[in-house]
């Protein structure tokens, strides 16, 4: 069961790992939860992204993972659009029969996310100025350890 | 083949150029997104600051991540924009 939203709404977690759990067979449920953290005194994070583009490159990272570990269900979301410090960004789930696969998949999920997903996040200031933020190797570097 | 390509832009690449979007003649289906850029960029200030570093630069046709050395081909779309910094804040 893959479900992939990319949507402007918030998300309860709790809701979502609670529909992971009620999988049959589910024996082990792994998470992760991405909030805005107040860097640099931001006072919020703009989410820009590609909509024509965006779904189907997060179902491609959904899928991949689906075809190399033996999840029950995969729940992944991700917001876009004006986050303040402390909303939730982005939610990744995974059900299997135990730890291994959960806890795998979902970091697999999260660091192919960070690269493959046309997102582009701009840090907003008090003032209303803001500067995008600028890609990391070092995102490249964890997502490639996957390969 | 399509006469027109849509070109479509984000981030810092949206706010150089100061359009989300434009039309264009398509350029052939040989033209690759890197020489179709450098017609752009001397077309106006805000393409040329955009596009002048190649290396910052991603592209996508037709909603597929392509090499900026990639032919443009049949494509009806074609994206740039900086490398993605979706996911967590990290």
């Amino acid at each position: 069961m893959i479900r992939v939203t990319v949507q402007a709404q918030g998300f309860d977690p709790a809701a979502e790992l609670a529909a992971l759990e009620g999988l049959a067979g589910a024996g082990g449920i792994a998470s992760f939860t991405g909030i805005v953290r107040a860097d640099g005194g931001i006072s919020a994070l703009h989410l820009d992204h590609y909509p024509a583009m965006t779904l189907a490159q997060v179902e491609k990272v959904a899928a991949q993972a689906a075809a190399r570990w033996p999840l029950l269900g995969l729940t992944i979301i991700h917001r876009f659009g004006t986050l303040a410090v402390g909303e939730r960004i982005v939610f990744v789930g995974t059900a299997s029969v135990g730890r291994t696969p959960a806890l795998e998949a979902c970091a697999f999920l999260i660091d192919w996310l960070k690269v493959a997903a046309p997102f582009w996040k701009r840090e907003v200031h008090a003032d209303g100025s803001g500067d995008w933020v600028e890609a990391k190797a070092a995102d490249d570097a964890q997502a490639a350890r996957w390969s | 083949m399509a006469d027109r390509l849509t070109l479509v832009y984000f981030a810092w690449v949206r706010d150089r150029i100061g359009a989300g979007e434009e039309r264009v003649a398509h350029p052939g289906a040989a033209c690759t997104i890197s020489a179709l850029l450098d017609q752009l960029a001397e077309g106006s200030a805000g393409h040329a600051a955009a596009f002048a570093d190649r290396a910052r630069l991603r592209a996508a046709l037709d909603q597929d991540y392509v090499p900026l050395d990639t032919p443009i081909g049949t494509a009806r779309e074609l994206a740039i924009f900086p490398p993605v910094t979706g996911g967590d804040t990290q």
